[in-house]
C-alpha cells in the first residue's frame, strides 16, 4: 500500500507517551513529506509539544516508530535527533547570546589547523552561509545583539548546515514584526524547494493558510486529522481544533429570560489594559455561569486575570455587588470575595510540597491575615469536610499536595476557594489534563456551585463543555471580546460562527 | 503544635550525639560542669555560649532561606550593630545602646527585604550589597579602630550569668520562644511556607508575599544586630574588620544542617538552631582535641556532607524519610 505521490520524509506511527496518569499523546500519526510545509496546530495542552519532543528524543516516547525516508530512527536525545537530520529551532531560541553569531554557527565544528580555530576561515563561512539566507550582518559580532528574527534565521541555517533534512519551527513567529515574518516565510519557501520539510507550530491561522501546504490537527493528545491547507475551510479546521464531535449540544441550563432577573455580582465597564486585553464590558450574575470561548492566544485568560486582579487595569471600572471597587492584586480580589483557579495548576496554582491540608486552607487563611491564624483543629475540619465534599483521592489531607492526579489537584484548588465562602469563581481551562471520570465530576461541580448561588466565569478549549454548562458565552478574537451569546443561541456552530467570522474579516483587511 | 524536636530531626539529633560522644572521647572532661561564682562552667556550657552568635543569626536566616531567599550581610550587619553598641556604652545607657544597635539591623533588614520584595533583586545580589558595604560602615563608625568599651551593663550581657546561665544563652533560647511563638502562633509559618513553596501560587490565593519576604528579612537583620551586640559585649570591644567575619556562611551551614532546603518552604527553627549547636560541638571539639583549628574546616565539611547524606531521601531506611512514609500510609 506504499504508494503516496511524493515519498513521506519524516513518519512518525503509533506515538504515545503519559506522563504519570496523564496520557499527554495517544496512538498519533504524523507524516511530513519532502519539501512540504506541514502545519501542526492544536490548543494549549493538545499535545504539540510532546509530540514534538516524542520526535526528538527530548524524552523517551512510550510507544510508536519513527522513520526517516523510511528507515527507523529512535533518537535518545535532540543531538541524536540532529545526527538523524531532524532539527528543532525553539521558540526562544536555543543557542548562546553571548557568543558571535560565527561560533553559533559552528560551535562543536569549527575549522581548525593544529589545534587552533581559525577565526578568519569561520567568519568566511559563516558570511556566506547567511548570504545564502538574504542576511548581510557583522557574524563577529554576539549573536545576543542582534533582532530575535536574526537569531532565528541563524539557527535555521546552523540547522540546515548540519544537513538537517527534518526542520521544525515551534512558534518561530510569535516575537517577530510583519516585515521579519516576511523574511522567516521566504526562506522557508527557499528550504521547501530544496526538499528540505518543516513542520511549522504556530496558532497565528493567517500565517498557518499563508504558508502551509499541509495541516495536522491535535486535541487532548489525540489525532483529528490530516488535511491538505488548501481544501481545509477555515471554520472546519476552527472545528477541529476546538470541538469535540459535532453531535449539537445546546445548553442544559437553557433558561432564557431567567437570568435577567438574577442579581448582578460584579460589573466590569468599559475594562482593559493597553496592549493587554481590548476593554470590554462583562456582567457577571449570582447564580450564573458565563463562558469564555476563543482560540490560543485570544484574550481568555487575559480577561480572567483582570477580572481577578492578578493583572492591573489601566482603564474602566469594576463594580462588586454595585459599589465600586478598585481590583490592584490578587489580594483585592480576594478580599471583594473572588477566587481564581489558574490554568498552569503546577506553577500558579498549588504549593506542591504542603499538604492537600495547608493547600486548602491558604486563601482563606490569606484572607483572615496573620493575627487570626485557623487553628490545628479549624484546619482538620476544613480540609477533611471539602476532601469529602470533593472526594479528593487519597482522602489523606496531610498528604503533600504535589503527589496527587492533576484532577484531584484541581478539586484542592477548587476547595482552597470554596472555603473562602467567595461569591465569584473564576476557572481556567479546569478540565484541561484531567482524567475522564474527574473531568465529569469538575463539570457536575461548576453547575453545583452555579445552583447555589455562586458566579462563575469559567474559560475552556473543549466547545461542547463551555455549551453545556453556560448560560452566557462571551467569544474572543485577537484580544478583544467580539460577540455574547445568549439562551438559545448558545450552541457550537454559533460559538465556531463567531469565532471565524470575525477571523475572516481579519484575514480580508489584513491583505487589503 | 509541632513537638519541640520534629520526627524529622532524627538526622541532626544523631550527628550531635555522635560529635557529643567523639568529643568526650578526645578530652574526658567534656561532660563536667561546676558552679563558679553562681555561674555554670565547662565544655557543653562553652559551646551554648560560643555558638549563640551563630544560633541567632540562624533563627533570622531559616525564614529567609524558608522563602527561598538568602542573607549574606548577617555578618556585616554584626559588625554595624556591635561597633554601634561599643560606641555608645560608656556614654549611654544600655536600653538606649540596645536600641539603636538593633534598630540599625532593622534599617538593615529593611533595605535588604525593599531590593528583594519591592525591587524584585535577587536575594543573593541583594545582600551581597550590603554584605560589602555594611564592613566599610562599621569601620567608618569605629574610625577603623578597635573600640573598646567597660560599661558594667554591656559586659554583663555578654558575660554574666542568669541562675548560673551565661546571659547570650539565656537570650538565645528567650529568642528561639518569642520566634516560634510569632511563627507558628500565628499564621506567618504557613504563608513563609506558601511563600517559598510556590511564590507565584501563594501570591494568586491572596498571600501578601512581599510583606512576608520584606518582614523576614527586617527579622533577621534584627537577629544579627543582636548577635553582633552579644559578640562585642564578649570581647569588650567592637573590631569592625573581624566581628562576625564569614559567619553568614556558618549561619546559612546551620539552617541547612537543620533540614531546611535553600530552595525554600518547609522549615524549623528549633532545627536550624540545633544545627548550629552542631557546628559548635565540632569548633569546640576540635580546639580541646589540640589539633591545629585548620582542621575544623575539613571536619565540619565532612560531616555537613553525612548531615545532608542522612536526610537524602535515596538514601532510604533512615530517619524522617521513613517517618514521613510511614505517616502518610496510616
Amino acid at each position: 500500500m506504499e504508494n503516496s505521490p511524493a515519498p513521506s520524509l519524516l513518519e512518525a506511527r503509533g506515538i504515545s507517551k503519559s506522563f504519570g496518569a496523564v496520557r499527554a499523546l495517544q496512538e498519533v500519526d504524523f507524516t511530513l513529506r519532502a519539501g512540504e510545509i506541514h502545519a501542526l496546530l492544536g490548543e494549549n495542552g493538545a499535545g504539540k509539544s510532546t509530540l514534538i519532543k516524542a520526535i526528538t528524543g527530548v524524552f523517551p516516547r512510550d510507544a510508536g516508530v519513527i522513520r526517516i525516508s523510511g528507515e527507523e530512527v529512535a533518537p535518545r536525545s535532540a543531538k541524536a535527533a540532529l545526527q538523524a537530520g531532524i532539527a528543532t529551532v525553539y521558540q526562544e531560541v536555543n543557542l548562546l547570546p553571548n557568543l558571535s553569531v560565527a561560533q553559533n554557527l559552528f560551535l562543536d565544528r569549527q575549522p581548525m589547523r593544529l589545534g587552533i580555530v581559525r577565526e578568519a576561515e569561520m567568519r568566511r563561512r559563516a558570511k556566506a552561509l547567511l548570504g545564502g539566507f538574504g542576511l548581510d550582518i557583522d557574524v563577529s559580532a554576539p549573536l545576543g545583539s542582534y533582532s530575535v528574527a536574526v537569531q532565528h534565521v541563524t539557527a535555521i541555517a546552523r540547522a540546515v548546515d548540519l544537513s538537517a533534512r527534518v526542520l521544525i519551527l515551534d512558534e518561530p513567529t510569535a516575537s517577530l514584526d510583519r516585515h521579519e515574518v516576511e523574511i522567516l516565510f521566504d526562506i522557508m519557501r527557499q528550504l521547501a524547494g530544496r526538499g528540505i520539510g518543516i513542520v511549522f507550530v504556530s496558532h497565528f491561522l493567517d500565517q498557518v493558510y499563508e504558508i502551509s501546504d499541509c495541516i495536522t490537527v491535535l486535541r487532548n493528545g489525540r489525532l483529528v486529522g490530516q488535511r491538505e491547507t488548501a481544501s481545509l475551510p477555515r471554520l472546519e479546521l476552527i472545528r477541529m481544533m476546538l470541538g469535540r464531535e459535532l453531535a449539537e449540544t445546546t445548553s442544559v441550563r437553557a433558561a432564557t429570560g431567567e437570568h435577567q432577573a438574577r442579581e448582578v455580582c460584579a460589573s466590569f465597564e468599559g475594562y482593559g489594559k493597553a496592549g493587554y486585553v481590548a476593554p470590554f464590558n462583562l456582567e457577571l450574575r449570582h447564580g450564573e455561569v458565563v463562558g469564555l470561548a476563543g482560540l490560543l492566544g485570544s484574550g481568555r485568560t487575559e480577561t480572567a486575570r483582570l477580572v481577578f486582579g492578578a493583572e492591573r487595569a489601566d482603564r474602566g471600572q469594576a463594580k462588586v455587588e454595585g459599589e465600586p471597587v478598585r481590583l490592584l492584586s490578587p489580594r483585592d480580589g480576594v478580599r471583594h470575595g473572588f477566587g481564581y483557579c489558574p490554568e498552569e495548576r503546577k506553577t500558579d496554582g498549588i504549593v506542591a510540597e504542603l499538604t492537600v491540608r495547608e493547600n486548602i486552607v491558604l486563601a482563606l487563611q490569606a484572607k483572615r491575615g496573620l493575627h487570626r491564624p485557623l487553628s490545628r483543629r479549624e484546619q482538620d475540619e476544613i480540609a477533611s469536610r471539602y476532601v469529602k465534599m470533593l472526594d479528593i483521592r487519597p482522602p489523606d489531607p496531610e498528604r503533600p499536595v504535589g503527589l496527587l492526579s492533576g484532577g484531584n489537584q484541581q478539586k484542592v484548588l477548587l476547595a482552597r476557594w470554596l472555603a473562602t465562602s467567595p461569591r465569584l469563581l473564576v476557572l481556567d481551562e479546569p478540565t484541561r489534563g484531567i482524567d475522564v471520570g474527574a473531568h465529569a465530576e469538575i463539570i457536575r461541580l461548576i453547575r453545583e456551585l452555579c445552583d447555589d448561588g455562586l458566579a462563575l466565569l469559567v474559560i475552556s478549549s473543549e466547545l461542547d463543555e463551555i455549551v453545556t454548562y453556560s448560560d452566557r458565552v462571551v467569544v474572543l478574537r485577537d484580544r478583544a471580546h467580539v460577540d455574547e451569546l445568549t439562551g438559545e443561541a448558545i450552541d457550537i456552530s454559533n460559538i465556531l460562527a463567531a469565532i471565524a467570522a470575525d477571523s475572516a474579516v481579519v484575514a480580508h483587511e489584513g491583505r487589503a | 503544635m509541632t513537638a519541640l524536636l520534629p520526627r524529622r530531626g532524627l538526622a541532626q539529633i544523631l550527628a550531635l550525639i555522635v560529635i557529643l560522644a567523639v568529643d568526650r572521647v578526645v578530652s574526658p572532661q567534656f561532660f563536667d560542669l561546676r558552679l563558679q561564682d553562681g555561674r555554670l562552667f565547662g565544655s557543653l556550657i562553652d559551646v551554648l555560649n560560643r555558638g549563640t552568635p551563630v544560633a541567632l543569626l540562624s533563627l533570622g536566616m531559616v525564614l529567609v532561606i524558608a522563602t527561598r531567599g538568602i542573607d549574606l550581610s548577617v555578618g556585616a550587619v554584626m559588625a554595624i550593630s556591635g561597633a554601634i553598641a561599643a560606641s555608645l556604652a560608656d556614654s549611654h545607657g544600655l536600653p538606649v545602646v540596645l536600641a539603636a544597635a538593633l534598630g540599625a539591623g532593622l534599617v538593615c533588614g529593611l533595605w535588604n527585604g525593599f531590593l528583594v520584595s519591592v525591587l524584585g533583586m535577587q536575594p543573593i545580589v541583594a545582600t551581597l550589597i550590603l554584605m560589602v558595604a555594611g564592613r566599610g560602615i562599621a569601620q567608618l563608625i569605629t574610625e577603623g579602630r578597635i573600640v573598646t568599651f567597660s560599661s558594667p551593663d554591656l559586659v554583663w550581657l555578654g558575660n554574666g550569668s542568669i541562675l548560673g546561665v551565661p546571659v547570650p544563652v539565656a537570650i538565645a533560647l528567650g529568642m528561639l520562644i518569642l520566634t516560634g511563638a510569632v511563627v507558628r502562633g500565628s499564621a506567618l509559618g504557613l504563608l513563609i511556607e506558601a511563600t517559598g513553596g510556590n511564590a507565584r501560587a501563594s501570591e494568586l490565593a491572596g498571600v501578601g508575599t512581599r510583606a512576608m519576604i520584606l518582614a523576614v528579612y527586617v527579622w533577621c537583620g534584627v537577629c544579627a544586630a543582636l548577635a553582633g551586640v552579644i559578640a562585642a559585649a564578649d570581647i569588650m570591644g567592637a573590631d569592625a574588620n573581624n566581628a562576625g567575619l564569614w559567619l553568614e556562611l556558618d549561619a546559612i551551614l546551620a539552617v541547612v544542617i537543620g533540614g531546611t532546603s535553600l530552595f525554600g518552604g518547609r522549615f524549623s527553627l528549633v532545627l536550624a538552631v540545633l544545627g548550629a549547636l552542631i557546628i559548635q560541638t565540632m569548633n569546640t571539639g576540635i580546639l580541646l582535641s589540640g589539633y591545629p583549628p585548620e582542621f575544623n574546616l575539613l571536619v565540619k565539611a565532612v560531616v555537613v556532607l553525612a548531615v545532608l547524606l542522612l536526610q537524602s531521601p535515596k538514601l532510604s531506611g533512615f530517619s524522617g524519610v521513613v517517618a514521613r512514609l510511614r505517616r502518610a500510609k496510616a
